[in-house]
């Protein structure tokens, strides 16, 4: 799967899970950016891109990871 | 919304939350409740889900929601601003996360009695002490089994394993639910089994969000709290309309003959249809009606009915609708006849187009997606559409009840005046304040109400305690009997004292199934009665307009009152002044007090 194509997809479960259709992810985007993206919609986030992409995160990964690029990086290395 | 019935889309859910909530506030006639949400763990998406699941069965909430496992400390000690939230409802989620003290080989029986008890003491006092700091309906969860097992299969049978521990800590839960009012158990030991335990305990949500379940789990546990509290303000569905072929016999009898239909012990799929005849028919224990709406011609239906191994009998339902009618109007027609709402109709049938029709066209009726036969009843029992919170005896003898007012109206067809008729029937009413007895039976009907109902205020059974305590309420309730049976308490009014000489009317609400009976005047004749022995003047009535309660639209007009305001939304004031002579207006129905 192209980078692009995923950063499609997730763009969309973005807009989904905040509930937002002007968001557009890159890969420096964080917390900050976001303004309903607190601890709790995390989670929510979090279980939305497993769905949506059919991996699981470890608890690892979920703990260190910086910002959207990352989380990009760890769905590739998972779907190849 | 389809998308908030089992089976549903986890995924979906989770996903589109915020959107379906927008969707469901578009929607008007909500009823307003306050929960309160006491946690053990984290309880944001517990809270989110329910959420959805209230707004989708007509129920707003507003929350409180406690710091993160503060459940003990805001039962016990209080705090302010659970004080002036003043919910209607607390659900306290606690897990096996929250038991403090698990047993261990080195205890022996008397450790671990005191340790049981000591688990169980504290929750009971956090029950008691919020029962009597907002005498409300508390819903407090059992406990799942933990993920895993120290002593093997043995963790069940001795008294040192957890499993075995937890068990007598859910009995002792059960048992004090079953002996306490306004007290529910959110039975997450069967969801979580359900689900699979293995994946409901993923200790990843734990330790990362203290999420005492995996998050994807959480729709099926705020699921089931939803219909907890749908069930308590009076939201379950009351009957079935069921179809014939390949809904409760595999085949169709009009082509393949009766002999022939799959039903009875001989073949799987024979099997499997006797089961589902037996849990359908179980249902009228719960004082649910069973109709049937069917494709067929009259005496095919019938004949596949008596079928020798069939459970169901065509005696088993009050309405049998078999014909070649759209299936939509057959289900208005069963509406009217049993004078109850179509939306508390559960339809099943196997065919997906009369599913999509009948959904289409008669609003709020549930249409589950039934799957194959081996899956009818799981899909139909986990909707818990029926889900008991409080039974009465009244449930059990409702199909009795409803066959009795078949009965009557073959009578009425025999006189030419009306008023003869209504003599014929030798009605016996017993009319009088509030007894203890019937506290629950008057919640239950405050609830369940909305056609005969001219303020559409509800009464939790706490509510209607109040009342009963409170002299400043005349609060009388009506049963009635007649030649062909009993009906039990059937109409309720509730006044409150005001201004000395005053008696506003909160709520006046009576069964659909003893309409046009003259028990509205006979009600009235003892509450104006009641409210002379209290000094009143003047009563006051109010009517508030639903789209159910079009029925009493001029029903204080009926009773002589003096309409005195309407505002633009036609909710209504009228005034009676009874310091002067009042003439009784019951002349059919033999009173006792």
């Amino acid at each position: 799967m192209e980078k692009e194509e995923i950063y499609e997809r997730l763009n969309n479960v973005f807009r989904d899970v905040f509930d937002d259709e002007g968001i557009v992810v890159k890969p420096e985007t964080t917390a900050n950016d976001i303004e309903d993206w607190d601890s709790l919609e995390h989670i929510n986030l979090i279980v939305a891109v497993e769905q949506e992409f059919g991996i699981k995160f470890n608890m690892n990964e979920v703990t260190t990871m910086k910002n959207v690029g990352e989380m990009v990086d760890i769905i590739i290395s998972r779907m190849n | 919304m389809k998308e908030l019935e089992y089976p549903f889309d986890v995924t979906y859910l989770m996903k589109n939350k915020k959107k379906i909530k927008r969707q469901l506030l578009q929607n008007d006639n909500f009823i307003e409740k306050n929960i309160a949400i006491l946690g053990g763990s984290t309880t944001s998406e517990i809270k989110n889900m329910l959420e959805i699941f209230l707004l989708n069965y007509g129920i707003k909430p507003t929350f409180y929601e406690s710091e993160y496992n503060q459940y003990y400390e805001d039962a016990i000690f209080g705090n302010e601003e659970l004080d002036k939230f003043n919910p209607d409802i607390i659900y306290i989620h606690t897990t096996n996360r929250n038991i403090m003290q698990h047993p261990t080989m080195y205890d022996d029986e008397k450790n671990i009695e005191n340790m049981l008890n000591s688990e169980y003491e504290k929750f009971k006092k956090i029950w008691k002490s919020l029962s009597e700091r907002f005498n409300c309906t508390i819903i407090q969860n059992n406990f799942e089994y933990p993920y895993y097992r120290l002593l093997g299969n043995k963790d069940a049978v001795d008294i040192h394993g957890r499993i075995n521990f937890i068990t007598r800590l859910n009995q002792k839960f059960h048992d004090y639910a079953n002996s306490t009012k306004n007290f529910f158990i959110n039975d997450i030991n069967y969801i979580s089994s359900c689900y699979g335990l293995d994946k409901w305990a993923n200790q990843f949500y734990w330790h990362m969000y203290k999420y005492a379940m995996e998050v994807p789990a959480i729709p099926y546990l705020s699921f089931n709290l939803a219909n907890i509290i749908k069930s308590i303000y009076g939201k379950n569905k009351k009957a079935f309309v069921l179809d014939l072929d390949n809904t409760l016999w595999g085949g169709i009898v009009g082509d393949d003959g009766v002999e022939n239909l799959k039903i009875g012990p001989e073949v799987p799929s024979g099997q499997v249809y006797s089961e589902m005849q037996s849990y359908i028919k179980e249902h009228k224990s719960l004082g649910i009606i069973l109709n049937i709406n069917s494709k067929n011609e009259y005496e095919n239906a019938i004949a596949g009915l008596n079928h020798p191994a069939g459970t169901l009998k065509p005696e088993d339902f009050i309405i049998i609708k078999a014909n070649w009618n759209p299936k939509n109007l057959n289900i208005k027609d069963i509406a009217e006849e049993l004078n109850l709402g179509a939306d508390s109709f559960v339809f099943v049938d196997d065919n997906p187009a009369e599913r999509k029709i009948v959904q289409n066209y008669v609003e709020g009726i549930a249409t589950p997606e039934i799957d194959v036969p081996e899956n009818y009843i799981r899909i139909i029992d986990h909707n818990g559409y029926f889900e008991v919170t409080n039974f009465s005896n009244e449930d059990l003898k409702k199909n009795e009840l409803y066959k009795d007012n078949a009965k009557r109206s073959q009578m009425m067809m025999s006189f030419d005046n009306y008023e003869d008729y209504l003599k014929s029937l030798q009605m016996k009413a017993e009319i009088s304040t509030f007894k203890p007895i019937y506290l629950e039976r008057i919640s239950q009907l405050s609830n369940k109400s909305n056609q005969f109902n001219l303020t559409t205020k509800r009464y939790s059974l706490a509510d209607i305690e109040d009342v009963y305590n409170d002299d400043n309420y005349i609060k009388i309730y009506g049963k009635l009997e007649d030649i062909f049976g009993d009906n039990g308490v059937i109409s309720v009014v509730i006044g409150n004292i005001k201004n000395n000489d005053e008696l506003h009317i909160d709520l006046w609400i009576m069964s659909c199934r003893v309409l046009k009976r003259n028990m509205e005047f006979a009600m009235m004749d003892m509450l104006v009665k009641k409210a002379k022995e209290r000094n009143i003047k003047t009563i006051y009535g109010y009517y508030y307009p639903t789209v159910k309660n079009k029925m009493v639209i001029d029903f204080y007009d009926l009773q002589g009152f003096q309409e005195i305001s309407c505002d633009e939304q036609g909710n209504k004031i009228y005034k009676l002044d009874i310091s002067n002579v009042y003439t009784n207006k019951n002349n059919v129905i033999e009173v006792k007090e």
